[in-house]
Formats: C-alpha cells, structure tokens, sequence
C-alpha cells in the first residue's frame, strides 16, 4: 500500500457573493469609463474625417481650408483661459490663505462653504450676470482703461461700446473656477507640515514670512495641478463665453476691443443650431481639436504632479 | 474611518455638482403621447426656426384647445437643424426662415411618399426693425447706402455727413456709433443682408448668408442677446425682429422717394406683391422677396418664414394632422393670433389664398 503524495485539500478560498458582486461592478464601473471615452473619440473621429479631407472652398462659410478656420479659434480657446487663469490663480491662493493660515476657524467655515457654493451656481446663471450686469457696468471703466493705460498694447485699439470683450469673458470664467482652485490650495496649505511653521515662527519669522517659508514651498506642485483643474474647466465652457462674448475670426491679443477671437466651445454652441450638412462636420472637428488640447493639458498636469509627488500632499 | 468616509462623500458631491452645473441647454422635452378617436389624433413633432418660436407656441396651445387629443410639439433649435431633421425624416414638419435650397429639393425626404417631394409654405411674415439707443433721438431717417455705410463701418459717428443730410432738423450726438450684430447665424442676418445688398449694392460688397460678413462692432447671441446688448449701450444700433425692437428708437427707411415707417402692413403688402420662386411645383410657395419694392409706406425689410411640409405623407394619419395643423395656422385665426403673439403681419388675403390651395393638397 502506497501512500499518495501528501497534497493540500482542495478548499476553495472563502469568496463571499457580496465579494463577488462588487468586484465585478467595479470591474464593468471601470470598463464603462473607458467604453465611453472610446465611443466619443470614435465618434469625433468619425465624424471629423469629412470636413478634415475637404477641399479647399467647399466647406461652408469658410473660403479657405479647415486648418484657416480652427486656428483663431483655437488660439480664442488658449487665449480666454489664460486670461482667466491670471484673474483667478492669485485670487484663489489668497483665499486659500485667509482660510487656512489667517482667518479665525469660525470665519474660515463659513468662507469655505460660500466659495464651494460657487462651484454649484449653473453656467447659464453666470452667463446672463456677465451678460446683463458686468458688461455694461465695466464698459465705462475699459473706456478709461483704453484712454489713460492705452499705451500697453493689450488695452490698445478701438474700445468696445456694449463691453463684451474677451476680458469680461475671462472675468466671469474666472469666477467659475475660483472654487475649485481655492478647495485644493486650501487642502494643500492645510497640510503644510506644522512643525516647519512652528519652527520657523520660532526663528522669529513674521507669518508672511513662515508662510513664504513654510508653506507656499510644499504646496507648490497642489498650487499647480490647481491651476490645471481651473485650465482645464476654462477651456471648455460654452455657455459664458456664448453669452458674453462679442466674437470675431480674428488671432488678436487686444481685450478691449469688440472683435474677439472666439473659443471652440463657443464657437460651437453658437453655430450648431444652423449648421448643416458639411458645416456640422466641421464643427464636430474643432470639437476634436478641444479634445485633443485638453487631452494635453492634463496630461502635463498629470506629468508635473507626479514628477513633485514627494512633496505633495497627494501620497 | 468615519472621518474619511465623509470626505469622500464630500469629494462625490463636489464632483456632482461641478458635472451638473456644467452647462445642458438643449434638453428635448419628452413627447406626450395622446390616445383617444375623436376626430383629430397623434403626435407631430417639428423642429426649426427661432424666429417662429413664439408664433409656433401660440398656434400649437390654440390648435390643441380646439383638437384635444393631439399633441404638438415644436422645438425651436433653428431653421438649419429644422430642414436637417425634416430631410432625415426625424421631424414631420419643419419650420425655416429660408425655403428648401435646390439641392436639397433634389434629394429624398423621410416621412414623405417615394414620389413626392417637399413643399415650402409662407406662414410667418416679420418685419425687422432697424433699432437704435441715441438719447433723445426719436425718429431717426435712413436710406440703404446709409444703413450700409454704418453696418459695415465706413460710417463711424453718429453726426457723420450721410446721417445729418437724411435728419436736417434732428440733434445727432457725436459720439462713435456701436454697432450691434448677430454672433449665431441667423435668418434675420440673411434677411437684412438681402435687403443692403439689394439696394446698396455699390457699398455692401459681401454675399448676403447667414452669417454677418464684415468685422465691424459687437456681436451677441440670438435676438434677445442683441436687444439685451442694444439697451445697456448708449449709441448703438443693430437689425432686429420687430416684436424684440420694444422700445428702441426705430429708424425709418427709405424706401422709393419717401420714407416708410415700419409696420406690418407694409411688411405683408411687400411680400404680397414679390413673385414665387420660378422652377417649382405648384404647391411649392417659396418667395422671391422683392427687396426694392418702392410703393408708399412698403417696407421690404421683412423676413418671410415658412412651414415645411411634404406634398404626401408616406403615412396619411400625419398627412392628415399636417393638413389640419397648416391649415389653422394659415387660416385668418391663426395669423392673427400670431400678430398678437409675435408682432407678425398677417398674410394678405391673395397669398392666404393661395396657402391654404397649397395646403389642402397635402396628404
């Protein structure tokens, strides 16, 4: 009589139905993301290749080629955001700041909550206070602008008469993305390490000083990946930019003049609605064109969190 | 850990927000559907112009009053996304500010018979209005080279030459004329530029589309961004819908030798003398606008807007519900509910006629 081999029972390891259920609905979660993503690429795609292969003067409303058409658009695109950004990324780090490091807690709270509250106000909303209220309340302080700042070149040109200029724009776009901007700096300063504050008020430091110190050198990449969260909200509102701005076919850095270049969500949403045949084509391909930039920027974003990732506040 | 939990809570609900408050402005509402065998039953679904909108609105609540079980649904996304939908066959009728093209006459059509093609009926006559915001400046003269000449730049301030020579005895400020203009494209813009390219030929040089040619002014989006823009801007002036224009000085044109002051009268009495387009089917009503009609108080600024509807149906119950539906909203009832409404000029009684000929050979 032989022994067999000593082997293991075969048990089964103990798999829960519930295990089961939600391991594979997070598995079809995660899949559908990607189905989706895949489903609108394929869609742009698609739906781009004929206004993409045109001929030149077919395409209509448009005399040259597509590449003609796009390009204001999308420097409108860049050009819009990057205004906004320059309204709002100092105005988030300082109510960050107030919050995290200035105001007292119970003030802090309340502000914290007014500022999220922001983000849930609809873009239509701000829409139609940029329309209604900021443009004609601010004409006349361009007008001014125009006739005593005239001589540094953005605020050179024929100032506008109704004030629905590309800056007014970028006002309201940066009020959009103040809240998101200000939530993540408020996280990131928060979780400046307190011993290097303390220590450094210590040393005698004044609390601009610590704060030079101690806290804006940590929070520096979250600053960042802020300002990409606000970036990448900027560049694709529509209805603001639809709204609000006065726009134009136009590649011009000049912000208080009446002929804007347009972004590509706007540009969008203004002539879908007529737009036939040919024309939605190539609309639908300048939407591929936002895709792709956005696509790019939070892949730089992406790129330069990770590259800081020791100091953030992300591990 | 408790604490954790709720902050990706937090983290969700912030993410929600952001998502939802991201904008969806174009929500289709939900078809009714209706079930009942009185006389008239069933769902039609239209889609197209803006500027009938409001007229479509009234027309379908009085249709549905009088017709109980039928359902109407009008969605105004715009002439070129109406006439879009109507040839794939997504909606039974289309509204337009610009009857079928040629080429796409040429085509098939979706709900239509094999045979048959589609037909353009004038429904919805509008005057446009050129509109102005000049303190103390009530009524303002102009002729088309001036209308021109401003709307395409050439003319900068309001006591230019041209305008004084037109307004002797009016006080013109000197300040810079703002001109206000579509940023969509719109019918109103085609319409208007019609009419400068027809009667100022020598100054307006561009093709009249839908889209506003010269880069002059400001721009805004649809008729009530440019009226919203026109009122907080002293000195401006644009082309608008007369039901929009409110109070907004209005210039008189001049139309012939003397000046015509706008009205819907004038408006109905221009588009009633134009010819139809030539090479059509019969009941295909299309006009001809005739731009420098020259007969007193004539005002051919006017946009003409149609009701698209196929000659045959392949299925007759929507033919029927089509006939129906036209037919009320040309008959006397229907276009005088949409003068009330929307500031329209009813048709004349020569092409009422003629319309509701058209109509009653629809199947």
């Amino acid at each position: 009589m032989t022994t067999p081999p000593f082997t293991l029972p075969k048990r089964k390891t103990t798999v829960r139905l519930g295990d089961r259920i939600f391991s594979s609905s997070t598995i079809v979660a995660g899949s559908i993301i990607l189905a989706v993503l895949a489903a609108v690429t394929l869609f742009l795609i698609a739906q781009s290749i004929p206004a993409l292969v045109a001929k030149q003067g077919t395409l209509p409303g448009i005399t040259t080629n597509f590449w003609d058409y796009v390009g204001p658009l999308v420097f409108g695109t860049l050009w819009a955001a990057l205004l906004a950004l320059l309204i709002s990324t100092p105005i988030a780090i300082g109510v960050a700041l107030f919050i995290s490091h200035y105001a007292p807690r119970r003030v802090a709270q309340v502000l914290g909550y007014i500022v999220d509250l922001l983000a849930a106000v609809p873009s239509v909303v701000f829409g139609l206070w940029g329309a209604k209220v900021l443009a004609p309340t601010i004409q006349p302080f361009y007008e001014w602008l125009n006739t005593n700042v005239g001589w540094f070149p953005l605020f050179s040109g024929d100032v506008t008469g109704t004030g629905r200029t590309i800056l007014t724009v970028a006002i309201v776009l940066g009020v959009m993305v103040l809240p998101i901007m200000t939530a993540v700096c408020r996280e990131i300063f928060l979780q400046a390490p307190r011993l290097h504050e303390e220590a450094a008020l210590a040393l005698g430091a004044t609390r601009w000083e610590m704060i030079q110190m101690a806290v804006l050198p940590f929070a520096r990449p979250g600053i960042i990946s802020a300002v990409m969260l606000g970036l990448g909200r900027a560049l694709g509102e529509t209805l603001v930019v639809a709204m609000v701005l006065s726009p134009a076919a136009v590649v011009s850095f000049l912000v208080l003049t009446s002929q804007n270049p347009n972004t590509i969500a706007g540009n969008i949403a203004l002539q879908y609605p007529e737009a036939f045949g040919l024309g939605v084509n190539t609309l639908i391909a300048t939407g591929l064109i936002l895709f792709v930039i956005t696509f790019i920027v939070n892949a730089i974003a992406r790129y330069v969190v990770n590259r800081r990732k020791a100091f953030s506040g992300a591990n | 850990m408790k604490f954790s939990r709720i902050g990706s809570i937090a983290a969700v609900a912030v993410a929600a927000t952001i998502v939802l408050s991201s904008c969806a402005s174009n929500e289709a509402a939900a078809p009714s559907d209706s079930n009942s065998a009185a006389a008239l039953t069933g769902t039609l679904a239209g889609i197209g112009s803006s500027a009938q909108g409001t007229a479509q609105t009234n027309w379908i609540k009085n249709f549905q009053t009088e017709n109980p079980d039928v359902t109407i649904n009008y969605d105004p996304q715009g002439s070129g996304a109406g006439r879009t939908a109507f040839i794939s066959g997504a909606a039974d009728f289309a509204g337009s500010d610009a009857a079928l093209k040629d080429e796409e006459l040429s085509g098939t059509f979706g709900k239509c018979a094999p045979d048959s093609k589609a037909i353009d009926l004038p429904v919805y006559i509008s005057p446009i209005a050129i509109a102005y915001n000049v303190d103390g400046l009530t009524d303002l003269k102009l002729d088309a080279d001036t209308v021109a000449g401003i709307f395409k730049g050439t003319i900068k301030t309001w006591n230019d030459k041209a305008i004084t020579a037109l307004n002797p005895d009016a006080t013109l400020p000197s300040a810079k004329i703002t001109v206000v203009h579509r940023s969509d494209d719109s019918g109103t813009t085609q319409n208007f530029a019609q009419w400068v390219s027809a009667n100022a030929p020598t100054v307006w040089d561009a093709e009249a589309t839908q889209t506003y040619p010269y880069k002059v002014g400001d721009a805004a989006k649809g008729t009530s961004g440019v009226a919203d823009a026109v009122k907080s801007s002293p000195n401006s002036i644009t082309y608008i819908d007369d039901s929009a224009a409110g109070d907004f000085g209005k210039a008189q044109l001049k139309v012939g030798d003397a000046f015509s002051t706008i009205s819907a009268e004038g408006a109905a009495a221009v588009v009633a003398k134009s010819p139809l387009v030539e090479g059509r089917e019969t009941n295909d009503l299309a006009i001809n606008i005739d731009r420098k009609n020259t007969e007193a108080n004539a005002w051919p600024l006017v946009l003409v807007s149609y009701l698209i509807t196929c000659q045959t149906y392949t299925d007759p119950a929507v033919g029927t519900l089509v006939k129906a539906y036209a037919g009320y909203v040309a008959s006397a009832d229907g276009q005088t509910a949409a003068a009330t409404a929307a500031k329209s000029a009813p048709l004349s009684t020569d092409l009422s006629s003629k319309v509701a000929a058209a109509i009653a050979t629809i199947k």
